[in-house]
């Protein structure tokens, strides 16, 4: 057996490598957005059922198994789950703990080398005198691969390759490594979000223009805070808590397992767990909903925030904000934005490195030098198709397959295996084994049968997303090469109907009807209001529209002839991609089954 | 902002700052457990390898 000596420095850099795994660009991102767009403040009520009911019970089950696994010289998951329990088959769910880390990674590090790059032009000045719409277009220049935004070539690529090898040669350093950048990013990380508070909550009307008059941060706060208790009666915004905590505590990935395969047997894990949790809540509920909102509502007023909170608004909005304080103090807010974002991409992105790392050392005896490189050198075999085909979809497609699907798959059955094969008395057993405070005895039930069913539930109530996108039914050009080309939904709803306004040799340009929110200040809520919006679509050489001026068009109408090669097309190869890495860990999970049966260690 | 909306960020916010300081709190102040003084107490109970 390749017992591993290696483990954590201290107690402390355990808890903020964990809670670095947990705390992602979600937490300042995600969070907020879920909770403008579920209730407001009442959104915190579904989220503190769904932490305490299904995250803090999963980081318990995770961080016990782990610790579980690691007595046997298992750090990863696939020997982790085959060391509690007697078959030979659960040792392939374990694949997910690997498979999702490195399928994650791939595109999680190019958001990563995405934060490496804007904090560089956030020192070099590269938004100074941008307009709005300019920064909007910058991101969209870097991520369009060909395009240099500073001159060097290929920056986009530069960057990720850069990214890459930074956590190549940290997580070849061991887990010593990865407990250094987590002592240093995590504080820095949380000194940096408090900055960036401060600014949210003391911004108040100052940021008020000609162009937005009506500009008020406190309005994004009370927006963001005032309940909303009538959304606590839909089932939608059960599940968007559900998920929320599910993906904030990054649950259901294998990277906690590993990191809690190097505790030692006797030592606490209870505590830990919570406390790993907490932080990660605390980074979430105190800093992340007081920095993205509030500051862009300063500036742009609420109704652009609520037409517009996204994901897109870290890249394409901030920088713009933050030149409204100044070039020095926008240097600095830039810094300490995308540094923040840095720091909470790498403790997440070197967690998703260790449990091929462990994985490599305990069946084929790798260092961590190769085990690292050859980490790095996957991701960036697996990350190149979502760097050059951004913009087709690959990289949403990589996202919604190994981040929320795995994800989802592998925890229902963990949480299956843990509280119903395993069982739970062995369960119980382990998470109070060492604890250094007493687990509530009503966690033995929750585990048992709560969140089994709460995870049931979020698992479930996917399984017809995962249809619809299994079938492309997101897009009406369903084919990966087509004579014809069909207009897409104009609106989210897709109900919608376009008039076509200009037919240009490769172009067409529709007007549509469309409606967006409206912030109504007397009364704190948000209407809807309709408005003329407008959709374009370019075509290349021997691609022509068919429509004329005037024309009624419904989605899924043909409106170009030619050849045309759709985004179906790189998604799917995305898919096989991801397929092919699944199907060589199983493989590899394989070969070290029959290395263990040869070597007489196997358990079964 | 108007009072029930900081009502309830107070009392989210109060809640994970109050919750994340004190187990912080209880981490870095618990002593750490002493090593057992025999060699078979350092060793662990491995019941899967042996079923």
């Amino acid at each position: 057996m390749a017992n591993s000596t290696e483990s954590w420095g201290s107690r402390l850099g355990l808890i903020l490598a964990m809670a670095g795994n947990a705390v992602g660009l979600g937490n300042f991102l995600r969070f907020p957005v879920q909770a403008v767009e579920n209730g407001g403040g009442a959104f915190i009520i579904p989220y503190l059922v769904c932490f305490f009911l299904m995250g803090i019970p999963l980081l318990f089950i995770e961080w016990s198994s782990g610790r579980y696994g690691g007595k046997f010289g298992n750090h990863s998951t696939p020997y982790i789950l085959d060391s509690m329990v007697k078959g030979r088959i659960l040792k392939y769910i374990g694949v997910f703990g690997i498979f999702t880390n490195l399928a994650i990674v791939a595109y999680y590090a190019y958001i990563e080398s995405w934060t490496m790059a804007y904090v560089y032009h956030s020192l070099i000045g590269t938004f100074a005198d941008m307009s709005q719409g300019e920064v909007a277009g910058f991101f969209n220049s870097y991520v369009d691969v060909a395009h240099s935004t500073t001159g060097i070539p290929y920056e986009a690529i530069v960057f990720f390759v850069l990214c890459l090898t930074l956590n190549t040669f940290i997580l070849s350093k061991g887990l010593r490594g990865v407990e250094k950048v987590a002592k240093i990013g995590m504080p820095l990380l949380i000194l940096f979000g408090i900055f960036l508070a401060i600014r949210g909550y003391t911004l108040g009307t100052s940021g008020a223009s000609e162009l937005f008059p009506n500009a008020n941060a406190w309005d994004g706060l009370n927006f963001l805070w005032t309940p909303q208790y009538d959304s606590l009666l839909n089932p939608k915004v059960w599940l968007a808590a559900a998920g929320q905590i599910f993906f904030t505590l990054s649950v259901g990935l294998g990277t906690v397992h590993c990191y809690a395969s190097y505790v030692k047997s006797k030592d606490d894990i209870a505590l830990n767990a919570v406390t790993a949790g907490f932080m990660n809540g605390f980074v979430e509920v105190v800093i992340g909903s007081a920095i993205v909102i509030p500051i862009a509502a300063g500036y742009l007023g609420l109704d652009w925030v609520m037409n517009n909170a996204g994901f897109g608004m870290a890249f394409q909005t901030m920088p713009y904000l933050f030149q409204q304080w100044g070039p020095i103090l926008a240097a600095v807010a830039g810094v300490m934005w995308f540094g923040l974002l840095f720091f909470s991409g790498i403790t997440s992105s070197l967690a998703m490195g260790t449990p091929w790392l462990g994985f490599m050392k305990d069946e084929f005896g790798w260092s961590s030098t190769k085990g690292a490189w050859s980490f790095g050198g996957l991701a960036l075999l697996l990350g190149l198709p979502t760097v050059f085909f951004f913009q087709q979809g690959v990289f949403d497609d990589y996202d919604y397959w190994a981040g929320t699907v795995s994800l989802v798959f592998f925890a229902f059955f963990e949480v299956i295996l843990f509280s119903w094969i395993f069982g739970m008395k062995k369960g119980w057993r382990e998470i109070n084994a060492g604890a250094d405070i007493k687990v509530p005895i009503i966690y033995k039930y929750i585990i048992k049968y709560v969140t089994p069913l709460l995870l049931g539930w979020v698992f479930f109530a996917s399984l017809p997303s995962i249809i619809d996108k299994i079938m492309h039914r997101d897009t009406f050009n369903r084919s990966s090469f087509a004579e014809v080309f069909y207009a897409e939904k104009f609106d989210t709803g897709g109900t919608a109907i376009g008039t076509v306004d200009e037919v240009g040799d490769r172009s067409i340009r529709f007007s549509f009807e469309n409606t967006r929110k409206k912030f109504d200040k007397d009364d704190n809520m948000a209407l809807s209001e309709k408005f003329t919006d407008y959709r374009e679509y370019t075509f290349k050489e021997g691609q022509n529209p068919i429509v004329a001026v005037g024309d009624r068009i419904r989605p899924g109408d043909a409106i170009a002839e030619g050849d045309f090669v759709n985004h179906v097309f790189y998604k799917n190869i995305g898919r096989a991609i991801l397929v092919c890495l699944f199907l060589f860990i199983t493989f590899l999970v394989y070969l070290a089954y029959n290395k263990r049966k040869k070597e007489g260690r196997v358990t079964l | 902002m108007n009072s029930s909306a900081l009502t309830i960020m107070i009392l989210a916010q109060g809640f994970f700052v109050f919750f994340a300081a004190y187990y912080l709190y209880k981490v870095l102040t618990i002593p750490p457990k002493p090593e057992p003084d025999t060699y078979s107490g350092n060793d662990d109970e491995l019941e899967r390898q042996n079923d």
